[in-house]
């Protein structure tokens, strides 16, 4: 009686560390994206369309392709076309990013939910199973390591999500001691400074905009290999996740990596929570994290900082 | 000045208060905002049309389907039914939009209040008198939405908070909360269903003699009229506008912003909560887990190309009450998911923000160029030159 307990709570903790790794995963490359694009001073409401387009393509290029890899790579090249969109209308002519964005996510839930129901609904076809790469050494530490009842645990993961992880510490490296993250950050606080400094504020506005995208694309595609197949709307208001959690990061890839761990925990925790016998409504656990946040922001709300020039397009010579 | 900043979305004013320069008559604007509140419809038409070939459908049958669908046969009165909770809101957002703030957790407030009337409908219409019943079930409905939204209308009032990120949230909890009430409190006893109990036909909104059009769409128009009104010819209203033009200058002037934008976030609740009322209460009678129309995500863009304007909102509506009644037709026949109909919306809204731009640069007398853009078209050429 207490082995069995013992193996059930070593599985529950391996399940609930490695379901919200992977459920959080997808969460944290768009977000990771949207800071990019928050810092400069673009706000791309559009993530939940460019998500679905990423994952639609990204099924696409796994199916066909039968490679993960040429999976991500479609769903980046989905989400950098529609955030091109995105470049021309709010950055080049300066129309409002919000209008847009809204109408970037009604068309790509549209098309993907319209092109997958003719093309796969009588087939719905399944990718295989991701390719596991554990890490040497780290794989032999049990509950973090082992695999037990064909669980994967957290250092049994697909190459991406530690790609992912190092992206982040990548990111943090760019924004702070690099010319690229400072012109980031200016085209966001201060884009007539940036211009005066003789840098582009529509190039690294755009440049942005289309990391967002690709980012998006990619954490679409990885959403639907993880899950293993495309289903329409399958994001769920990750998108819109995915901005709160930039938002509430400050930017920081750092507290995005955790924003979107807890996320995805709480995503998952449902599975877990049915493996050791508790059964909590799914809405329950859905809803928590939000209620966290909003009990968050009421307590302390000043800590959600944005760029002053958030959403507003750059007009030079306008006061 | 960051610290106190309150951040109110892009300052200039969205397609709400255009005033042409005086050289144009009135005819020639009346006819410059056709133009442009058409035109984007049709491109999006068009743009669809092409869509439709490629996916290998005849656009012109599909339109036609959607006309038979919307219109002929006694089936316009579909469509106005659905007008109903579509011009509702519209009001609601017309409201906060011209505020320069962003309520877009209008998906969450209206299912919350859904949920709470038809788990007390039942019980409420057999207890007491039908009208008054009625009556405080659409209060009920108005009440809860209203309050969904104070949390992020306080927030914004006081710390100035960003409403795009608590209004989207507290709809996330709003959605789940009604799942959770409707799986549990309001739960019918006598399905396995996960849904309420339904409300009996007799009990629902009665119709307009001789249609099967219900109550509850005349009650939409009357909050159009009367939100119309109370923008266009009140002071209230003309402080909501100056608060959307620029929430400096409505500080200057000595307007209680905090006050202002909480009572426009609770009016805008209210409006959307008494679309919930009359969309359960008229047309479905019930409600089940997992029921969510996103009908505001649909509304945006014609509260948007109406150009905040409640009585221009009208055939908007009523335009795109046909197309989605007769969408879900033609869709089928053309064995098409409905979701088409959002690539359509997503066109119009994408096509209205180009034309908006053009006719702005017309009318200003400028090259439909961005300065920036032909700053940085022109560089590479000017570059060449100097070289």
């Amino acid at each position: 009686m207490i082995l069995a307990s013992q193996v059930w709570t070593q599985l529950f903790w391996t399940t609930l560390l490695s379901g919200g790794l992977v459920a959080g995963t997808p969460l944290m490359f768009t977000a990771l994206g949207e800071t990019i694009s928050e810092r400069a001073g673009v706000l791309n409401i559009g993530l939940e369309g460019m998500m679905l387009l990423g994952a639609y393509f990204g099924f696409l290029g796994t199916y066909y392709g039968h490679s993960v890899w040429l999976g991500y790579l479609c769903g980046m090249a989905a989400g950098i076309g529609a955030s091109l969109v995105m470049v021309v209308l709010c950055v080049w002519l300066g129309l409002d990013q919000i209008v847009v964005g809204i109408a970037i996510t009604l068309a790509g839930e549209g098309v993907t939910s319209v092109l997958y129901q003719t093309h796969f609904s009588t087939s719905q076809p399944l990718l295989g199973a991701v390719p596991r790469d554990p890490i040497p050494l780290l794989d032999q530490i049990p509950i973090l390591g082992k695999a037990v009842n064909g669980e994967f645990p957290l250092f049994s993961q697909p190459l991406i999500v530690y790609l992912g992880l190092a992206f982040a510490v990548l990111l943090t490296w760019i924004y702070r001691s690099t010319n690229v993250g400072l012109n980031l950050r200016a085209a966001g606080e201060k884009p007539e400074a940036l211009d005066a400094a003789g840098v582009s504020v529509m190039a690294t506005r755009s440049y942005a905009a289309m990391a967002t995208g690709a980012l998006a694309g990619i954490g679409g595609a990885l959403l639907v290999i993880l899950t293993g197949t495309f289903q329409p709307f399958l994001t769920q208001g990750q998108g819109f996740i995915a901005i709160v959690i930039a938002m509430l990061a400050r930017g920081n890839p750092l507290g995005v990596v955790a924003g979107s761990f807890l996320f995805g925990i709480s995503l998952s925790l449902n599975d877990e929570l049915q493996l050791i016998g508790v059964n909590l409504s799914p809405e329950v656990l859905h809803m928590l994290p939000f209620v966290l946040i909003i009990v968050a922001l009421v307590l302390f709300a000043r800590r959600a900082y944005l760029p002053p020039a958030l959403a507003l397009p750059y007009v030079r010579g306008a006061r | 000045m960051t610290t106190t900043r309150t951040i109110v979305g892009p300052e200039a004013p969205l397609a709400a208060d255009l005033h042409l320069p005086t050289k144009y008559g009135r005819a020639e604007h009346v006819l410059d905002i056709l133009i442009r509140s058409i035109v984007p419809i049709l491109l999006a038409l068009v743009a669809g049309g092409l869509l439709l070939l490629a996916l290998g459908h005849n656009p012109l049958i599909f339109y036609r389907d959607i006309w038979r669908g919307g219109v002929e046969s006694g089936s316009w009165q579909d469509s106005a039914i659905r007008m109903a909770p579509f011009l509702l809101i519209a009001a609601g957002l017309t409201v906060i939009f011209r505020a320069n703030i962003w309520n877009l957790g209008y998906n969450g407030q209206f299912l919350l209040a859904a949920a709470l009337v038809s788990g007390y409908a039942p019980a409420l219409v057999g207890d007491l008198p039908l009208w008054f019943a009625t009556v405080l079930l659409f209060l009920l409905a108005g009440a809860t939405a209203a309050l969904w939204t104070l949390v992020p209308a306080v927030l914004k009032a006081r710390y100035g908070t960003n409403e795009i990120i608590t209004t989207l949230m507290m709809s996330f909890i709003a959605i789940d909360l009604a799942s959770i009430l409707i799986k549990g409190p309001f739960h019918d006893p006598t399905t396995p269903l996960p849904q309420t109990e339904v409300i009996p036909l007799e009990k629902m909104l009665p119709s307009i003699p001789g249609t099967r059009i219900h109550v509850g769409v005349l009650v939409a128009f009357a909050a159009v009229l009367v939100v119309h009104f109370v923008l266009t010819r009140t002071s209230w209203g003309l402080r909501i506008q100056i608060l959307g033009a620029n929430p400096r200058a409505a500080r200057h002037v000595g307007i209680k912003l905090p006050r202002l934008i909480i009572v426009a976030f609770l009016t805008s609740g209210f409006l959307i909560g008494l679309a919930a009322a009359a969309d359960i209460l008229g047309l479905w009678g019930y409600i089940r887990t997992g029921w969510n129309p996103a009908y505001g995500d649909t509304i945006i863009p014609f509260v948007f190309l109406a150009r905040l304007n409640m009585l221009a909102v009208v055939p908007f509506i009523a335009f795109f009450s046909i197309l989605s009644t007769g969408g879900d037709l033609a869709a089928q026949q053309a064995g098409l998911p409905t979701d088409f109909l959002l690539v359509l919306v997503g066109l119009i809204l994408l096509f209205m923000t180009v034309i908006e731009y053009l006719g702005r640069r017309r009318e200003l007398g400028e090259s439909y160029l961005s300065p920036g853009l032909r700053q940085a078209l022109r560089a590479p050429i000017l570059r060449r030159r100097e070289a």
